[in-house]
């Protein structure tokens, strides 16, 4: 699946998206996958609470199933208007 | 109408643009986002967005505040890449024969752009660029709604 990168966390994973291969069962999954590949993962994923994540561009929760998506995205929270 | 742009924009012009769309509606309201230099040293913004997901999120909140109020139109414009101290990020306006529901909507677009549109603000100074945090006030505004 995609996997995008916003902002800081951007900037922390030093790529704004990749392809990544996983059976990640859902989101908090992929996060823990993530974080045991690289320290550069350790620290954008160091704490998932001032982050947030969309599923196939839908704001959802950490808990969310993956099946069937094809593109997640994690960022802090959005600071528009 | 949403707009997603990276060039300036005349913020009047588009008002009585708007305003000539909905001639008859009787109340326009509109609110106009601008760059402000809060230290004295901000040289500009980047604003960073997600493509496509920034779309639907605005035209997802824009439809709910035509469900929610009885609005003639709704128009939110919102600017993403590098401004300049004092230029206009976004805009929003909208129009209703009640002037309560025109104000009302307007605030309630305001809300939602804050916290639910996928964009985000990084202040460049002298001193270097920073991510702007969001505030809790921001989250807690979208619960009166």
């Amino acid at each position: 699946m995609q996997v995008l990168y916003f902002a800081w966390v951007r900037e922390r994973v030093g790529i704004p998206r990749e392809e990544v291969e996983t059976s990640a069962a859902t989101v908090n999954d992929l996060v823990a996958e993530l974080r045991a590949r690289e320290e550069r993962y350790e620290v954008a994923f160091a704490d998932t609470s001032a982050l947030r994540v969309a599923l196939d561009q839908e704001l959802a929760e950490f808990d969310a199933p993956l099946s069937g998506v094809r593109e997640v995205a994690f960022f802090p929270p959005m600071t528009g208007g | 109408m949403i707009r997603v742009q990276s060039e300036v924009f005349d913020a009047g012009a588009e008002l009585n643009a708007f305003s000539n769309r909905v001639a008859g509606a009787g109340a326009v309201v509109s609110f106009t986002g601008v760059v402000r230099d809060v230290t004295g040293g901000l040289s500009g913004m980047e604003i960073e967005h997600y493509e496509g997901m920034t779309e639907k999120a605005l035209a997802a909140i824009r439809a709910d505040a035509m469900q929610r109020w009885e609005l003639a139109d709704a128009l939110v414009i919102h600017r993403f890449g590098r401004l300049e101290a004092g230029e206009v990020i976004m805009m929003v306006a909208t129009a209703s024969k009640h002037r309560k529901d025109a104000f009302e909507a307007a605030e309630f677009l305001m809300d939602y752009l804050k916290s639910r549109a996928p964009f985000w603000k990084k202040e460049v100074t002298s001193d270097g660029a920073d991510w702007v945090a969001s505030k809790d006030e921001d989250e807690d505004a979208l619960s009166r709604w």
